[in-house]
């Protein structure tokens, strides 16, 4: 059902108010133009920017047309600068991120998914203060936890380790209340209770019902744990003492830090310029990109996870 | 519960025989429901209970370990960066939520019901892209956007007086850049949920209307948006808490702008200083008591009123 102007105008009174109508109707064209044009360019300009910048020069990034192509040789050159820089540490970064978000991922899939089919299919003493608490907590904005996080890793001598940031990643609620939100408005309660029937135990019924038919939900809530722990900056910031621990997203931190246009006086004579930080930047965010590109439809169904249950 | 009550109801025969079964099986279900929550609950506990426990704790007590009172907050309220801290992210609270709110319901809205569906879904992406940059590459990103002499819109900043980078950054424009980055990440997700929740609207009663003589601003303005204002308090009020935790953003600016910008623009940096450069932990939880108590507000407003979450349907 595609709602045109122009559908629309077809059913309206035409011959009373035609040219009045059409005058007015050219003006909310034209707002919703010129609405468009500028935010598709405010969207998009700076992601086509970033993609450009490392096949110039910092030089050629002052002086050409912003969003002109430089060189493939240029590229090259920036890649070789951004890799060699402090022995090749961005790899160990990406590394890092790898590990971290993966490891986050299988232990957030692991309690998450079998946590909402409880809450939203068994019952039990309790179940209703787990779910009002697993609601609050995924509403509150996790970095005011990170803190207490910090507090709390810092008086058990975890910091600086690498399950010091797996762990606290693995605690997703927003992923318990999608599971949840799932099973409880898509998998009727009958289908289970005939499998009990059948003499199935509660663990059959849940891997041999319940989790085949959770598929979708299981790769939303990975993406979203993925993507989340991937761009996640606070907690490995304060948690992780030295750079060959840092994830991607703190080592731009420090690459920010040592490049000369934004600071002179420890960039000095550092390869890193404006284009290594681009490509840094497009580097750190492929995988998280690439998993954007494939998963659209998912994502939209995602975001109104909430919506299906008015 | 429900489940066994249904299954005892459809039981036909004498009523005694479930009566007796009832009790091993409602507890061998409790068992299974705990068996199968243990693992979050234990994440629940350690990185949601403890560390809020653990923060009240250190908020009321001094570095020796001694009960404070509301010494620790008072001390920090009258710090002389805690005043403008709480300022900075008021002005940029206010700023973010207007333009969060009117755009992307704007936007939603034209999308909806103003281009065709193939564009409409096309754009939808397109705004949605930057997504994918959130946190520290979408800080770097902008410091490029923002510096007259790489950026595309270099000839925009020039208009308005900003002919180098360190004009930009001067410290009175980081409410704005903050919105502008926010804006850049956060508003294409928030247009596909407007979107979404516009798409619930049956199109009878957008139909209604039209025949009654509605032009397209009139059906948005009196039935469109009416309709989708749960959504759009749900997005005030998660965008709201949000911004109130701001950390990122304003850090790598103040990297960047070689320190012009205050280290403890926003409350979690302060916290942050607090804690890492005073070592003084009590303080800096105290702070983040107090950012914590806006979330857990926000969150129970939402939960209890929004009637968008449902804790329960006891079907």
């Amino acid at each position: 059902m595609t709602i045109l102007p122009g559908a629309s105008g077809a059913r309206a009174p035409r011959p009373r108010a035609a040219a009045p109508h059409r005058a007015s109707r050219l003006t909310s064209a034209i707002v919703v133009a010129v609405l468009i044009a500028a935010l598709l360019l405010f969207f998009v300009v700076p992601v086509i920017w970033l993609l450009l910048a490392p096949t110039k020069t910092a030089g050629q990034l002052e002086h050409d047309f912003p969003l002109s192509f430089g060189s493939f040789r240029q590229f090259g050159a920036a890649w070789s600068h951004l890799t060699s820089f402090q022995g090749g540490v961005i790899w160990l970064w990406l590394r890092n991120s790898a590990v971290y978000s993966g490891g986050a991922l299988v232990l957030t899939l692991a309690t998450s998914v079998p946590a909402g089919y409880a809450l939203a299919l068994t019952r039990f003493r309790g179940r209703k203060l787990l779910l009002s608490v697993t609601l609050v907590v995924m509403i509150m904005p996790s970095a005011a936890l990170v803190l207490p996080i910090f507090l709390e890793l810092n008086e058990f001598h975890l910091i600086g380790t690498a399950w010091s940031i797996i762990l606290p990643f693995s605690f997703y609620p927003f992923g318990v209340y999608l599971v949840y939100i799932y099973f409880a408005t898509s998998l009727p309660r009958d289908l289970l209770s005939a499998a009990r029937i059948d003499g199935a135990d509660e663990w059959q019924v849940f891997r041999r019902i319940a989790l085949p038919l959770a598929r979708p939900v299981i790769g939303l809530v990975a993406f979203f744990s993925f993507v989340g722990n991937w761009n996640n900056f606070f907690l490995p910031y304060l948690v992780l003492p030295s750079s060959q621990q840092f994830p991607i997203q703190v080592g731009l931190n420090q690459l920010l830090s040592s490049t000369p246009s934004f600071n002179p006086v420890a960039g000095a004579g550092l390869d890193i310029t404006s284009p290594e930080l681009a490509l840094a930047v497009i580097i750190a965010i492929v995988p998280v990109l690439v998993l954007f590109l494939f998963s659209q439809r998912a994502l939209v169904a995602g975001m109104l996870a909430g919506s299906t249950k008015e | 519960m429900t489940v066994l009550h249904s299954q005892h109801d459809t039981v036909p025969g004498p009523v005694q025989a479930p009566v007796p079964a009832r009790r091993p099986q409602r507890r061998r279900a409790d068992l299974a429901g705990y068996l199968f929550v243990a693992g979050y609950t234990v994440l629940l506990i350690a990185f949601g209970v403890v560390p809020t426990g653990y923060a009240l704790y250190l908020a009321f007590t001094n570095a020796d370990g001694q009960f404070s009172g509301i010494n620790q907050f008072s001390k920090v309220a009258t710090d002389f960066r805690f005043g403008p801290a709480f300022a900075n992210i008021a002005v940029y609270l206010g700023m973010w939520l207007f333009l969060v709110i009117v755009l992307t319901v704007v936007v939603a809205v034209v999308l909806r019901s103003r281009v065709g569906r193939g564009v409409s879904s096309v754009l939808r992406f397109l705004f949605y892209l930057p997504g994918a940059l959130a946190g520290v590459a979408s800080v770097l990103v902008w410091l490029f956007m923002l510096d007259p002499s790489v950026s595309p819109a270099g000839a925009l900043l020039r208009a308005f007086g900003l002919d180098n980078f360190d004009q930009v950054l001067a410290p009175g424009n980081l409410p704005v850049i903050l919105v502008l980055i926010a804006f850049w990440t956060g508003a294409g997700g928030w247009i596909v949920v407007m979107y979404g929740a516009l798409n619930n609207i049956p199109d009878d009663v957008l139909e209604a209307a039209r025949i009654d003589g509605a032009g397209p601003w009139q059906v948005a303005w009196h039935i469109q948006i009416p309709m989708i204002r749960k959504w759009i308090v749900y997005m005030a009020i998660l965008a709201f808490a949000t911004g109130t935790q701001l950390f990122v953003e304003p850090q790598l600016l103040e990297t960047a702008s070689l320190g012009r910008i205050s280290p403890t623009w926003s409350p979690n940096e302060l916290a942050y200083v607090f804690a890492f450069q005073y070592g003084n932990f009590n303080a800096a939880a105290a702070i983040s008591i107090i950012l914590l108590v806006v979330g857990l507000l926000c969150a129970g407003l939402l939960v209890t009123r929004s009637g968008l979450f449902k804790v329960d349907e006891d079907r």
